[in-house]
Protein backbone atom coordinates (compact mmCIF):
# COMPACT_ATOMS: atom_id res chain seq x y z
CA UNK A 1 0.00 0.00 0.00
CA UNK A 2 1.16 3.07 -0.81
CA UNK A 3 1.56 6.45 1.32
CA UNK A 4 -0.35 8.57 2.26
CA UNK A 5 1.01 12.27 2.57
CA UNK A 6 0.04 15.34 4.42
CA UNK A 7 2.51 18.27 4.57
CA UNK A 8 1.01 20.84 7.05
CA UNK A 9 1.86 24.19 8.39
CA UNK A 10 0.22 26.00 10.83
CA UNK A 11 -0.94 28.57 8.69
CA UNK A 12 -2.13 26.08 5.96
CA UNK A 13 -2.76 22.59 4.61
CA UNK A 14 0.20 22.33 1.92
CA UNK A 15 -0.81 19.50 0.72
CA UNK A 16 -2.18 16.03 0.93
CA UNK A 17 -1.03 13.16 -1.04
CA UNK A 18 -2.23 10.10 -1.66
CA UNK A 19 -0.71 7.12 -3.32
CA UNK A 20 3.11 8.11 -2.66
CA UNK A 21 5.67 5.49 -3.53
CA UNK A 22 8.60 7.65 -2.06
CA UNK A 23 9.08 10.16 0.48
CA UNK A 24 12.60 12.02 1.25
CA UNK A 25 12.39 14.36 3.97
CA UNK A 26 15.74 16.09 5.62
CA UNK A 27 15.49 14.22 8.71
CA UNK A 28 17.73 16.19 11.39
CA UNK A 29 19.71 12.77 11.52
CA UNK A 30 20.33 13.32 8.10
CA UNK A 31 18.70 12.70 4.79
CA UNK A 32 16.27 9.73 4.50
CA UNK A 33 13.64 8.19 2.34
CA UNK A 34 10.72 6.67 3.64
CA UNK A 35 8.84 3.98 2.12
CA UNK A 36 5.56 2.07 2.15
CA UNK A 37 5.13 -0.52 5.42
CA UNK A 38 7.71 2.30 7.45
CA UNK A 39 8.03 1.37 10.88
CA UNK A 40 6.19 4.07 13.26
CA UNK A 41 8.41 6.46 13.35
CA UNK A 42 8.50 10.35 14.97
CA UNK A 43 11.16 12.48 14.03
CA UNK A 44 12.27 15.99 13.67
CA UNK A 45 13.42 17.70 10.58
CA UNK A 46 15.67 20.53 9.26
CA UNK A 47 15.47 22.91 7.02
CA UNK A 48 15.56 21.16 3.26
CA UNK A 49 13.74 19.55 0.15
CA UNK A 50 11.28 17.34 0.40
CA UNK A 51 10.17 14.85 -2.37
CA UNK A 52 7.24 13.06 -2.80
CA UNK A 53 7.27 10.73 -5.44
CA UNK A 54 4.27 9.12 -7.36
CA UNK A 55 3.62 7.32 -10.59
CA UNK A 56 6.65 8.80 -12.50
CA UNK A 57 5.60 12.30 -10.81
CA UNK A 58 7.69 13.97 -8.60
CA UNK A 59 6.92 17.11 -6.43
CA UNK A 60 9.15 18.88 -4.09
CA UNK A 61 8.70 21.17 -1.16
CA UNK A 62 10.92 23.73 0.67
CA UNK A 63 10.46 23.12 4.35
CA UNK A 64 12.65 24.85 7.00
CA UNK A 65 12.10 22.22 9.62
CA UNK A 66 9.30 20.98 11.77
CA UNK A 67 8.53 17.53 12.57
CA UNK A 68 7.35 14.01 11.07
CA UNK A 69 5.22 11.07 12.10
CA UNK A 70 4.73 7.80 10.30
CA UNK A 71 2.62 5.81 11.46
CA UNK A 72 0.44 2.53 9.49
CA UNK A 73 1.59 4.16 5.95
CA UNK A 74 0.34 7.26 6.89
CA UNK A 75 2.64 10.08 7.00
CA UNK A 76 2.06 13.93 8.66
CA UNK A 77 4.59 16.85 8.14
CA UNK A 78 4.33 19.37 10.83
CA UNK A 79 6.71 21.97 9.15
CA UNK A 80 7.33 25.20 10.56
CA UNK A 81 6.78 26.43 7.26
CA UNK A 82 7.00 24.65 3.78
CA UNK A 83 6.25 25.96 -0.06
CA UNK A 84 5.87 23.86 -2.98
CA UNK A 85 9.15 24.77 -5.09
CA UNK A 86 7.49 26.24 -7.97
CA UNK A 87 6.51 28.94 -5.44
CA UNK A 88 9.66 29.44 -4.15
CA UNK A 89 10.79 33.17 -4.64
CA UNK A 90 14.36 33.18 -5.90
CA UNK A 91 14.42 36.75 -5.36
CA UNK A 92 13.72 36.72 -2.06
CA UNK A 93 15.54 34.08 -0.86
CA UNK A 94 18.92 35.75 -2.45
CA UNK A 95 17.93 38.90 -0.57
CA UNK A 96 17.46 37.13 2.52
CA UNK A 97 20.82 35.35 2.48
CA UNK A 98 22.72 38.32 1.65
CA UNK A 99 21.19 40.18 4.50
CA UNK A 100 21.76 37.10 6.59
CA UNK A 101 25.42 37.29 5.45
CA UNK A 102 25.91 40.63 5.92
CA UNK A 103 24.72 40.31 9.76
CA UNK A 104 27.33 37.16 10.85
CA UNK A 105 30.14 39.05 8.73
CA UNK A 106 29.42 42.53 11.33
CA UNK A 107 29.03 40.09 13.82
CA UNK A 108 32.62 38.29 13.12
CA UNK A 109 34.02 41.84 12.83
CA UNK A 110 32.80 42.38 16.31
CA UNK A 111 30.97 45.80 15.03
CA UNK A 112 27.71 44.69 16.12
CA UNK A 113 26.91 43.45 19.79
CA UNK A 114 23.09 43.16 19.60
CA UNK A 115 23.20 40.62 16.18
CA UNK A 116 21.30 37.62 16.90
CA UNK A 117 23.67 34.94 15.83
CA UNK A 118 21.86 32.16 15.71
CA UNK A 119 18.75 33.12 14.51
CA UNK A 120 20.92 35.12 11.75
CA UNK A 121 22.97 31.70 11.02
CA UNK A 122 19.42 29.70 10.65
CA UNK A 123 18.36 32.37 8.10
CA UNK A 124 21.20 31.85 6.79
CA UNK A 125 20.87 28.41 6.09
CA UNK A 126 17.23 28.69 5.24
CA UNK A 127 17.78 31.15 2.33
CA UNK A 128 20.69 28.90 1.17
CA UNK A 129 18.27 25.67 1.38
CA UNK A 130 15.99 27.42 -0.76
CA UNK A 131 18.25 28.70 -3.39
CA UNK A 132 19.93 25.28 -3.87
CA UNK A 133 16.31 23.53 -4.21
CA UNK A 134 15.39 26.45 -7.07
CA UNK A 135 19.11 25.61 -8.58
CA UNK A 136 18.73 21.78 -8.89
CA UNK A 137 15.00 22.09 -10.20
CA UNK A 138 15.29 25.03 -13.03
CA UNK A 139 18.51 23.41 -14.85
CA UNK A 140 17.43 21.28 -17.45
CA UNK A 141 17.93 17.57 -17.64
CA UNK A 142 16.62 14.85 -15.71
CA UNK A 143 15.82 15.85 -12.52
CA UNK A 144 18.12 13.92 -9.39
CA UNK A 145 17.34 14.39 -5.73
CA UNK B 1 -42.31 69.89 17.48
CA UNK B 2 -39.63 69.93 14.76
CA UNK B 3 -40.54 71.72 12.23
CA UNK B 4 -40.78 70.08 8.60
CA UNK B 5 -37.28 71.44 7.42
CA UNK B 6 -35.81 70.09 10.45
CA UNK B 7 -37.45 66.36 10.12
CA UNK B 8 -36.05 66.44 6.65
CA UNK B 9 -32.58 66.84 7.51
CA UNK B 10 -32.56 64.37 10.39
CA UNK B 11 -34.27 62.24 7.75
CA UNK B 12 -31.44 62.22 5.20
CA UNK B 13 -28.88 61.97 8.21
CA UNK B 14 -30.21 59.03 9.16
CA UNK B 15 -30.27 57.67 5.97
CA UNK B 16 -26.53 58.58 5.54
CA UNK B 17 -25.73 56.84 8.69
CA UNK B 18 -27.46 53.70 7.72
CA UNK B 19 -25.38 53.86 4.29
CA UNK B 20 -22.06 54.01 6.12
CA UNK B 21 -23.12 50.99 8.60
CA UNK B 22 -24.18 49.08 5.64
CA UNK B 23 -20.91 49.45 3.93
CA UNK B 24 -18.83 48.59 7.35
CA UNK B 25 -21.33 45.71 7.49
CA UNK B 26 -20.63 44.15 3.95
CA UNK B 27 -16.68 44.93 4.67
CA UNK B 28 -16.89 43.14 8.00
CA UNK B 29 -18.50 39.99 6.37
CA UNK B 30 -16.31 39.21 3.76
CA UNK B 31 -13.34 39.88 5.83
CA UNK B 32 -15.12 37.38 8.31
CA UNK B 33 -15.44 35.02 5.93
CA UNK B 34 -11.42 35.21 4.86
CA UNK B 35 -10.45 35.15 9.04
CA UNK B 36 -12.84 32.31 9.44
CA UNK B 37 -11.35 30.22 6.62
CA UNK B 38 -7.73 31.03 7.88
CA UNK B 39 -8.42 29.57 11.49
CA UNK B 40 -10.01 26.72 9.24
CA UNK B 41 -7.05 26.01 8.03
CA UNK B 42 -4.73 26.05 10.75
CA UNK B 43 -6.93 23.28 12.38
CA UNK B 44 -5.24 20.20 11.08
CA UNK B 45 -1.73 21.25 11.95
CA UNK B 46 -3.07 22.78 15.67
CA UNK B 47 -5.01 18.97 15.74
CA UNK B 48 -2.03 16.78 15.42
CA UNK B 49 0.48 18.96 17.52
CA UNK B 50 -2.36 17.92 19.80
CA UNK B 51 -2.45 14.22 19.93
CA UNK B 52 1.16 14.06 19.32
CA UNK B 53 1.92 16.03 22.23
CA UNK B 54 -0.88 14.13 24.63
CA UNK B 55 0.63 10.33 23.66
CA UNK B 56 4.54 12.14 24.27
CA UNK B 57 3.61 14.23 27.60
CA UNK B 58 2.01 11.11 28.94
CA UNK B 59 4.53 8.94 28.50
CA UNK B 60 7.73 10.69 29.48
CA UNK B 61 6.14 12.51 32.33
CA UNK B 62 4.96 10.45 35.10
CA UNK B 63 7.74 8.85 36.27
CA UNK B 64 10.67 10.87 36.02
CA UNK B 65 9.79 14.38 37.51
CA UNK B 66 13.30 15.62 37.94
CA UNK B 67 14.00 15.59 34.06
CA UNK B 68 10.85 16.74 32.82
CA UNK B 69 10.87 19.88 30.46
CA UNK B 70 10.83 23.17 32.00
CA UNK B 71 8.07 24.49 30.21
CA UNK B 72 5.95 21.62 32.02
CA UNK B 73 7.40 21.70 35.59
CA UNK B 74 4.68 23.68 37.55
CA UNK B 75 6.69 25.88 40.01
CA UNK B 76 5.31 28.12 43.17
CA UNK B 77 3.68 31.27 41.79
CA UNK B 78 5.22 34.36 42.54
CA UNK B 79 4.37 36.38 39.47
CA UNK B 80 1.30 36.01 36.95
CA UNK B 81 1.68 37.35 33.45
CA UNK B 82 -1.52 37.32 31.23
CA UNK B 83 -1.83 37.61 27.65
CA UNK B 84 -4.79 39.28 26.09
CA UNK B 85 -5.77 39.47 22.86
CA UNK B 86 -8.20 41.92 21.81
CA UNK B 87 -8.99 43.63 18.52
CA UNK B 88 -7.58 47.28 17.26
CA UNK B 89 -10.92 48.82 16.63
CA UNK B 90 -14.24 49.49 17.79
CA UNK B 91 -17.52 49.52 16.23
CA UNK B 92 -17.90 45.55 17.15
CA UNK B 93 -21.16 46.14 20.21
CA UNK B 94 -19.96 44.75 23.06
CA UNK B 95 -16.94 42.93 22.09
CA UNK B 96 -14.24 45.13 23.41
CA UNK B 97 -16.16 46.18 26.75
CA UNK B 98 -16.55 42.17 27.42
CA UNK B 99 -13.13 40.93 26.98
CA UNK B 100 -12.31 44.04 29.37
CA UNK B 101 -14.64 43.22 31.97
CA UNK B 102 -13.34 39.42 31.55
CA UNK B 103 -9.86 39.80 31.61
CA UNK B 104 -10.17 42.99 34.53
CA UNK B 105 -11.63 40.75 37.00
CA UNK B 106 -9.56 38.04 36.04
CA UNK B 107 -6.47 40.39 37.10
CA UNK B 108 -8.29 41.85 40.07
CA UNK B 109 -8.48 38.43 41.41
CA UNK B 110 -5.27 37.05 41.81
CA UNK B 111 -3.05 37.21 44.36
CA UNK B 112 0.38 37.11 43.09
CA UNK B 113 1.52 40.53 41.20
CA UNK B 114 0.22 40.23 37.47
CA UNK B 115 1.76 41.65 34.13
CA UNK B 116 -0.20 42.04 31.15
CA UNK B 117 1.02 41.46 27.66
CA UNK B 118 -1.77 42.89 25.61
CA UNK B 119 -2.13 42.12 21.84
CA UNK B 120 -4.46 44.86 20.44
CA UNK B 121 -5.10 48.42 20.91
CA UNK B 122 -8.52 47.82 23.01
CA UNK B 123 -7.14 45.67 25.36
CA UNK B 124 -3.89 47.71 25.67
CA UNK B 125 -5.86 50.85 26.50
CA UNK B 126 -8.16 49.01 28.72
CA UNK B 127 -5.30 48.18 31.24
CA UNK B 128 -3.22 51.44 30.51
CA UNK B 129 -6.51 53.00 32.45
CA UNK B 130 -6.80 50.75 35.10
CA UNK B 131 -2.61 51.42 36.13
CA UNK B 132 -1.81 47.22 35.41
CA UNK B 133 1.26 46.52 34.40
CA UNK B 134 2.33 46.63 30.92
CA UNK B 135 5.16 44.10 30.07
CA UNK B 136 4.64 44.87 26.13
CA UNK B 137 2.10 45.37 23.73
CA UNK B 138 1.65 44.12 20.36
CA UNK B 139 -0.56 46.25 17.66
CA UNK B 140 -1.64 46.52 14.56
CA UNK B 141 -1.40 42.74 13.70
CA UNK B 142 -3.84 43.60 10.65
CA UNK B 143 -6.96 41.77 10.02
CA UNK B 144 -5.31 38.18 8.95
CA UNK B 145 -2.52 38.17 11.10
CA UNK B 146 0.55 35.76 9.64
CA UNK B 147 2.06 33.29 12.16
CA UNK B 148 5.41 34.75 11.66
CA UNK B 149 3.43 38.13 13.02
CA UNK B 150 2.85 35.92 16.37
CA UNK B 151 6.14 34.22 16.60
CA UNK B 152 7.65 37.25 18.81
CA UNK B 153 4.58 37.31 20.76
CA UNK B 154 5.04 33.06 21.86
CA UNK B 155 9.07 34.10 21.82
CA UNK B 156 8.69 36.71 24.96
CA UNK B 157 6.21 34.93 26.91
CA UNK B 158 8.34 31.77 26.65
CA UNK B 159 11.48 33.60 27.43
CA UNK B 160 9.91 35.64 30.40
CA UNK B 161 8.60 32.14 31.96
CA UNK B 162 12.23 30.82 31.71
CA UNK B 163 13.99 33.60 32.59
CA UNK B 164 11.82 32.65 35.82
CA UNK B 165 10.20 36.38 35.52
CA UNK B 166 6.88 35.17 35.31
CA UNK B 167 5.86 31.54 37.49
CA UNK B 168 2.52 31.29 34.92
CA UNK B 169 0.71 32.22 32.12
CA UNK B 170 -2.72 32.68 30.71
CA UNK B 171 -4.45 33.81 27.70
CA UNK B 172 -7.48 35.81 27.34
CA UNK B 173 -8.81 36.21 24.16
CA UNK B 174 -12.40 36.38 22.24
CA UNK B 175 -13.49 32.48 21.76
CA UNK B 176 -15.25 32.37 18.38
CA UNK B 177 -18.27 30.40 19.36
CA UNK B 178 -20.39 31.50 15.94
CA UNK B 179 -20.87 34.32 13.98
CA UNK B 180 -23.72 35.31 16.81
CA UNK B 181 -21.51 34.27 19.67
CA UNK B 182 -18.24 35.27 21.15
CA UNK B 183 -16.94 34.35 24.27
CA UNK B 184 -14.10 35.81 26.20
CA UNK B 185 -11.73 33.14 27.59
CA UNK B 186 -9.08 32.47 30.31
CA UNK B 187 -6.96 29.31 29.73
CA UNK B 188 -3.57 28.33 30.82
CA UNK B 189 -0.75 28.65 28.61
CA UNK B 190 2.18 27.99 30.45
CA UNK B 191 3.57 26.07 32.37
CA UNK B 192 2.01 23.59 29.71
CA UNK B 193 -1.11 21.29 30.81
CA UNK B 194 -0.38 18.63 28.26
CA UNK B 195 -3.95 18.25 26.10
CA UNK B 196 -6.12 15.56 27.47
CA UNK B 197 -6.13 12.51 25.36
CA UNK B 198 -8.21 12.62 22.27
CA UNK B 199 -10.75 10.13 21.98
CA UNK B 200 -9.73 7.07 19.72
CA UNK B 201 -6.43 7.86 20.11
CA UNK B 202 -4.41 5.02 21.83
CA UNK B 203 -2.61 6.72 24.44
CA UNK B 204 0.54 3.79 24.14
CA UNK B 205 0.11 3.85 20.52
CA UNK B 206 3.42 6.28 21.20
CA UNK B 207 5.28 3.18 22.82
CA UNK B 208 6.42 1.68 20.12
CA UNK B 209 7.78 4.51 17.69
CA UNK B 210 11.41 4.88 16.96
CA UNK B 211 12.23 8.80 18.06
CA UNK B 212 14.82 10.53 16.06
CA UNK B 213 17.26 11.90 18.04
CA UNK B 214 15.71 11.46 20.70
CA UNK B 215 11.99 11.31 22.84
CA UNK B 216 13.35 13.84 25.08
CA UNK B 217 14.83 16.22 21.75
CA UNK B 218 11.33 15.96 19.47
CA UNK B 219 9.40 16.80 23.17
CA UNK B 220 11.61 19.85 23.43
CA UNK B 221 11.09 20.79 20.11
CA UNK B 222 7.23 20.32 19.89
CA UNK B 223 6.22 22.15 23.69
CA UNK B 224 7.58 25.81 22.50
CA UNK B 225 5.83 25.05 19.01
CA UNK B 226 2.68 24.07 21.29
CA UNK B 227 2.75 27.35 22.89
CA UNK B 228 3.29 29.09 19.11
CA UNK B 229 0.34 26.87 18.04
CA UNK B 230 -2.03 28.22 20.71
CA UNK B 231 -1.38 31.62 20.61
CA UNK B 232 -1.63 32.16 16.84
CA UNK B 233 -5.01 30.32 17.18
CA UNK B 234 -6.09 32.83 19.71
CA UNK B 235 -4.98 35.15 17.60
CA UNK B 236 -6.56 34.02 14.97
CA UNK B 237 -10.01 33.90 16.76
CA UNK B 238 -9.63 37.13 17.99
CA UNK B 239 -9.65 38.19 14.12
CA UNK B 240 -12.82 36.10 13.28
CA UNK B 241 -14.36 36.53 16.40
CA UNK B 242 -14.02 41.08 15.80
CA UNK B 243 -15.51 40.93 12.26
CA UNK B 244 -17.98 38.82 13.00
CA UNK B 245 -19.40 41.06 16.17
CA UNK B 246 -18.49 43.84 13.98
CA UNK B 247 -20.99 42.34 11.41
CA UNK B 248 -23.66 41.87 13.42
CA UNK B 249 -23.44 45.06 15.51
CA UNK B 250 -23.49 47.12 11.83
CA UNK B 251 -26.51 44.85 11.05
CA UNK B 252 -28.29 46.40 13.70
CA UNK B 253 -27.29 49.85 13.49
CA UNK B 254 -28.28 49.91 9.96
CA UNK B 255 -31.96 47.74 11.01
CA UNK B 256 -32.16 50.61 13.56
CA UNK B 257 -31.27 53.20 11.42
CA UNK B 258 -34.15 52.33 8.92
CA UNK B 259 -36.59 51.59 11.89
CA UNK B 260 -35.64 55.27 12.56
CA UNK B 261 -35.91 56.62 8.72
CA UNK B 262 -39.49 54.82 9.06
CA UNK B 263 -40.75 56.92 11.74
CA UNK B 264 -39.07 59.70 10.53
CA UNK B 265 -41.17 60.12 7.17
CA UNK B 266 -44.47 59.08 8.96
CA UNK B 267 -43.87 61.99 11.23
CA UNK B 268 -42.90 64.14 8.45
CA UNK B 269 -45.73 63.32 6.25
CA UNK B 270 -48.41 64.00 8.81
CA UNK B 271 -46.31 67.44 9.20
CA UNK B 272 -46.96 68.28 6.32
CA UNK B 273 -50.10 66.98 5.32
CA UNK B 274 -51.11 69.18 8.87
CA UNK B 275 -49.72 72.29 6.87
CA UNK B 276 -51.74 71.80 3.75
CA UNK B 277 -54.87 70.99 5.70
CA UNK B 278 -53.73 74.14 7.34
CA UNK B 279 -53.28 76.30 3.75
CA UNK B 280 -56.58 74.91 2.12
CA UNK B 281 -58.33 75.96 5.58
CA UNK B 282 -56.68 80.00 5.51
CA UNK B 283 -57.63 79.75 1.75
CA UNK B 284 -61.33 78.70 2.46
CA UNK B 285 -61.89 81.01 5.66
CA UNK B 286 -60.38 84.06 3.19
CA UNK B 287 -62.70 83.33 0.39
CA UNK B 288 -65.46 82.89 2.48
CA UNK B 289 -64.78 86.36 4.53
CA UNK B 290 -64.81 88.27 0.95
CA UNK B 291 -67.66 86.61 -0.06
CA UNK B 292 -69.46 87.29 3.10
Amino acid sequence: MPLTVELVTAERVVRVEQGVDVLVVPGSEGQMAILPHHAALMTTLDPGELVMRRAGQEDAFAVTGGFLEVRNDRVTVLADAAEPFEEIDATRAEAARARAEERLRLYREGRAGDVDVARAAAALQRSLMRLRIVQRRRRPGPPRV
Amino acid sequence: MATIRQLKRRIQSVKNTAKITNALQLVAASKMRRAQDRAEQSRPYAQKLRVVLAGLASQSGEDQDAARHPLLVSRPVNNIAVLHITPDRGLCGGLNANMNRSAGTFVAMQHEPVQVVAVGKKGRDFFVRAHVHLAAEFTDLGDYPSQADTLGIARLIIDDYLAGKVDRVYVSFPEFVSTATQRPAIRQLLPIEPPAPVDGVDEAQFADYIFEPSPDVVLAGLLPRYIEMQIYEAILQNAASFQSAQMVAMKNATDNAQDITRELTLTYNKARQEQITKELLDIVGGAAALEG
